[in-house]
């Protein structure tokens, strides 16, 4: 018996990091937001590693909380460490990452769900999405329930039929020992959904005090955290260490003489797993020569002895995973307490989102993180913010927020699965960013915070304190270039700081372009130094001014990029029917639909010939209508 | 990727002629031109009353050098085809000239324009109405099409295999920098200044030595050997001398590929054709008799292009088809001569055997097709079917112009190596140069670098 449980703006189906952000941010927006989980244990669950952050997605992490949303506050609470990767490279690639304790993570995070206004949680497992006229009405749980809804988001993760494969063993079961969705499925396919299987895995968990760790190089945090929230202005807390190790020759033996039956080689699993996180077998039939692979110990938690072992997924057999293990330096006696797994799950091909993450031709309905084809929590938040976003915002009628590839992380992210659509599953990576060198993990907030204002998605006092920063960062250029000092004045500092000495008087922005001058160092010479200057102002400065060269060069490609993106397409345009395009062109631009010219010369299989032959026709529909 | 710009063509008829004309428009028109254009006045162009002629010359500033001797015209927008500043620069015809002109343009800010390109923009800007759009949309995309169809040909040489041995270096090194950012903790080769320095200094030598190739026109200093066979009686020495006779040759006896051969130079359209003329053997000898067949065979494979004759008045003999299957692979043109006889050959059956290769009929005696057969070897040329042994030919400007983009790039790469700064910083200018060199084989893929990361190096989780 179906009943009708609830109507509500937004029905969000899965709690994961996607399902959060989107409806966190739904609510936070005003509209009166629902989400649904198969599990209220499995909130936000790291179903896999355990930490936050990491190059390009530590970006991702402070874009996500610079526009409002809840993942960059939520590990700030939870971290048992904190690193700064790249600090040797350029300050566009420093990225933030995170230990995390998992189950302080979910726990967090349940909590901020469950005190949200505006927001309803539910376990209940969708299986149907109502649909009237290519319009969603509402959606229908396994228990009959009905919550009418004027928006929904897809954010179901790695749940829709999903299977595990461990060894010559395999079943149906979500992530993590949770149910699988097993009717969702078909029911998209029926609504004209695209799906397919994308495939990945996690490693073991292992038993700490199982573990000899006196053998292996102890990885500390770094001695300052900086926080991944720009609310927070400083972190105190004892961090945990990781460890390092690394197999060796016998578990190379081990795997090449058990390949055959891992699930992988076996040609078990349909899906298609992403290049980037290859299973320890993988590594060793594909990186022969290599005689040993480094492995981490990563823990779960503070109150648990679950060490993560990263860097060893696996879909070997249960007990051919314990002899692997035993011939890694230091885990000569280690009990398993998980088993590495490989799952396999459905996913819609991205081509068919439009770039608000709305589904074509399925008025009102979204879909985020992993169903969209991606990988890693911080994608997916990323994915529920924006979806959760564009779902508020098409219900008051406004224009979607769709961030272009010069703004954010984020807009490269979903331009990326949008326009060109995704063979494995997708990993940000900072090289996948044309423009890395202005989006920076430090200035997101100048980049992002006053979108989130406007959406109603950023507090008062986050919004006031990007000001002040954006501010200060403005008057502090003008009074370094205006500043000038006297050889008498400044070439003490500069002989501490082995610089090379001034003949003549220069301005205090010209010192700070060589390399080895900083803030910290010309104090003695700025006398005038406002006090008030925020860490972060200091930062922008530094960067600004000795980077100039290669960021106005950046901003000059920036603003060709811009031109394209602004010249629009408008809807509705019958691809089939421009005669100079050529057969394929027109076959991609009918099923992308870009929204710009510069939307469409990134789809594969447009050339600069076509766009020329698309610039005319526009030009001339335009010129019709004019008539 | 579609772009703006100001842009250079030339805007008559490619070869030799008694002037040439350039065209540029856009909005750095009268900058890019004033910047290589003086008189005995020492006359600003920028100061240039529009429509009228200027007579100067075009001096290449670095070299402090006279070009060529010009009259210039400066068109002002929004009164031109385009809407655009244009200016037109008329100079002595011939390739070497206008090519030289046409480099310093693009050197000092302008780009080669695109297939219809100046149309197009006629067209956005609003100069060409609604009604002729149609046939404006046929010009971009079919010019476009041949003229993509013709950069891919001629980049099955020796010039793409290079910068494609290029691109392959600079994805290399690009992998290598990206991996090491994204994957900060992975155990791999550490990327290092020094690597890094030694493969752009590598690169930089490399593309320095192709863009001189394109300084001296390899293909027109070397010219294309070319070989005219055919058994005794069907008109070698005919042909020769119609094709003589035309374009004035500078008949010189250089030693050539056999003892018993000639090599005559003539000029086609401006392109320099090397003949090495078998009529050397006498007439009434079989060629392959008489030199044999490995010969034969080497001379043919010295060739560049092959003339080979058929006598339209005699059916196939065995020479014809000794011959028919030594130039299978090669590149050749087949002249069917003596059409004013009655016609004993089955041309089916020869189509057949010398698959893919154009035919032209001629009757040498009535002087009909000689045209023909200029035109075919200088399409052939142009569309990068015949092109000479060595590492010829930047022939394109486009090319060039692209190259010294990647050269520049690779430059300023070195210098951020120098100083000694951070991957990221590098990786920009190699990036740049990356995707100039891209733009020659059209096949800078973003996809590609990632591509090479996941299969060079062993990293995730």
């Amino acid at each position: 018996m179906k009943f009708l449980a609830g109507e509500y703006d937004i029905v969000v189906i899965g709690a994961g990091h996607a399902g959060c952000e989107a409806a966190l941010a739904g609510a936070k927006m005003g509209f009166k937001t629902l989400v649904l989980s198969i599990s209220l244990d499995a909130i936000a669950m790291m179903a896999c590693n355990p930490s936050i952050g990491g190059t390009g997605k530590g970006h991702l992490v402070r874009e996500i909380d610079a526009l409002g949303g809840e993942m960059g506050l939520n590990i700030d609470k939870t971290l048992i460490q904190s690193k700064m990767l790249n600090k040797t490279k350029g300050p566009a690639v420093h990225s933030l990452r995170a230990q995390a304790d998992k189950t302080k993570y979910h726990i967090e995070m349940k909590k901020t769900i469950e005190n949200q206004a505006n927001l309803d949680l539910f376990q209940g497992e969708v299986v149907e999405i109502l649909v009237e006229k290519n319009t969603v009405k509402g959606v229908v749980t396994r228990t009959g329930a009905i919550y009418e809804a004027k928006t929904i988001i897809l954010a179901t993760g790695v749940y829709l039929k999903s299977k595990i494969f461990i060894g010559e063993v395999n079943f149906d079961s979500g992530p993590n020992g949770t149910f699988p969705s097993n009717f969702l499925s078909d029911n998209l396919k029926k609504l004209g959904c695209n799906l397919r299987r994308f495939k990945t895995g996690t490693p073991a968990r292992i038993d700490k005090n199982s573990i000899d760790f006196s053998k292996m190089e102890v990885q500390q945090g770094d001695k300052e955290i900086f926080p991944f929230s720009f609310l927070n202005e400083e972190i105190d807390i004892d961090q945990s260490p990781c460890w390092l190790t690394r197999t060796t020759a016998e578990t190379k033996k081990i795997i090449e003489k058990n390949i055959g039956r891992s699930a992988l080689y076996r040609g078990d699993t349909e899906g298609v797993g992403p290049r980037y996180c290859p299973s320890i077998e993988d590594k060793v039939v594909r990186f022969a020569d290599k005689e040993t692979h480094q492995l981490f110990i990563e823990p779960e938690g503070l109150n648990t002895n679950e060490m993560y072992l990263q860097g060893m997924s696996s879909s070997l057999p249960e007990e051919v995973q314990l002899n692997m293990m035993r011939s890694v330096i230091g885990l000569e006696k280690v009990k398993i307490m998980r088993p590495a797994y490989a799952i396999e799950y459905d996913c819609i091909d991205p081509l068919q989102l439009k770039p608000s993450l709305e589904i074509k031709n399925i008025e009102g309905l979204f879909s985020a993180g992993q169903f969209n084809g991606s990988s890693g929590y911080e994608e997916a938040a990323a994915q529920g913010l924006i979806a959760g976003i564009n779902a508020g915002l098409k219900i008051r009628g406004k224009e979607p927020l769709i961030l272009d590839r010069s703004e954010a992380y984020i807009g490269v992210l979903i331009d990326d699965l949008v326009t060109k659509g995704t063979n494995e599953p997708y990993r940000m990576m900072t090289s996948r960013a044309e423009y890395r060198l202005v989006l920076r993990q430090d200035n997101a907030d100048l980049r992002l915070t006053g979108k989130g204002k406007e959406i109603g998605l950023v507090s008062d006092k986050k919004f006031e304190r990007t000001k002040t920063k954006e501010i200060q960062t403005k008057e502090e250029m003008e009074r370094l270039k205006r500043t000038t000092v006297s050889p008498e004045r400044a070439n003490d500092s500069l002989k501490k700081a082995v610089s090379s000495l001034l003949k003549g008087g220069t301005t205090l922005y010209e010192l700070l372009k060589r390399p080895e001058i900083n803030y910290e160092n010309i104090r003695e010479i700025d006398t005038a130094r406002p006090k008030e200057l925020l860490r972060d102002t200091i930062k922008q400065c530094e960067i600004t001014i000795k980077y100039e060269g290669y960021i106005q060069k950046q901003l000059r490609q920036i603003k060709q990029f811009k031109k394209m993106e602004n010249n629009k397409i408008p809807e509705g345009i019958e691809y089939s029917k421009i005669a100079g395009l050529r057969i394929e062109a027109r076959q991609k631009l009918e099923e992308i639909r870009p929204l710009s010219i510069g939307q469409a010369s990134r789809i594969s299989g447009v050339s600069p010939a076509d766009i020329s032959v698309l610039l005319v026709y526009l030009e001339q529909r335009r010129r019709k209508k004019e008539v | 990727m579609f772009k703006e710009g100001t842009i250079a063509a030339i805007a008559t008829a490619q070869g030799e002629a008694g002037i040439g004309i350039i065209r540029i428009s856009g909005e750095n028109s009268l900058i890019i031109v004033d910047k290589i254009f003086t008189n005995e006045k020492k006359m600003r162009l920028v100061k240039a009353t529009p429509r009228k002629m200027y007579y100067g010359n075009i001096v290449d500033p670095e070299q402090d050098k006279v070009v060529d001797e010009v009259l210039v015209v400066y068109m002002k927008a929004p009164f031109t085809y385009t809407k655009e500043d244009i200016i037109e620069i008329n100079c002595h015809g011939g390739i070497v000239s206008i090519r030289r002109i046409l480099e310093l343009l693009f050197r000092y800010g302008a780009r080669a324009a695109e297939p219809g390109e100046f149309t197009k923009r006629a067209f956005l800007n609003g100069r060409i109405d609604l009604s002729q759009a149609e046939a404006v949309m046929d010009l971009v995309s079919a010019k476009t099409d041949k003229g993509f169809d013709v950069a891919m040909n001629q980049l099955e040489g020796s010039l793409s295999i290079k910068v494609k041995k290029m691109i392959e270096e600079v994805v290399e090194m690009l992998a290598h920098i990206e991996v090491s950012i994204d994957f900060a903790e992975e155990d791999i080769d550490k990327v290092t200044l020094k690597l890094l320095e030694d493969k752009c200094t590598k690169v930089e030598g490399e593309l320095l030595d192709l863009i001189k190739t394109a300084e001296t026109g390899k293909i027109i200093r070397e010219g294309i050997k070319t070989v005219i066979v055919g058994r005794p009686n069907v008109g070698k020495s005919s042909l020769m001398n119609a094709l003589l006779k035309e374009y004035r040759a500078i008949v010189t006896e250089v030693a050539g590929t056999t003892r018993d051969a000639i090599e005559e130079q003539l000029n086609i359209k401006g392109f320099l054709l090397k003949i090495v003329d078998t009529a050397g053997i006498r007439e009434t000898e079989n060629i392959i008799e008489k030199i044999g067949i490995e010969r034969t065979k080497e001379l043919f494979n010295k060739a560049d292009l092959i003339l080979f004759m058929i006598d339209a008045s005699e059916s196939l003999t065995k020479e014809d088809m000794q011959i028919i299957e030594l130039i299978k692979n090669r590149k050749a043109l087949v002249i069917i001569n003596k059409t004013d006889l009655e016609n004993k050959i089955d041309l089916f059956s020869i189509k057949d055997l010398i698959a893919e290769k154009k035919i032209v009929k001629t009757s040498l005696k009535e002087g009909r097709g000689v045209d023909k057969i200029e035109e075919y070897i200088v399409n052939m040329i142009y569309e990068g079917e015949v092109k000479t042994k060595e590492n010829l030919l930047l022939t394109n400007a486009r090319h060039k112009n692209a190259l010294e983009c990647a050269l520049a790039s690779i430059k300023d790469a070195l210098e951020s190596i120098s100083s000694e700064m951070a991957l990221d910083f590098i990786e920009i200018d190699i990036r740049i140069a990356w995707e100039c060199l891209g733009e020659v084989t059209g096949e800078t893929v973003r996809e590609d670098i990632i591509d090479q990361i996941f299969s060079n190096f062993c990293v995730g989780k």
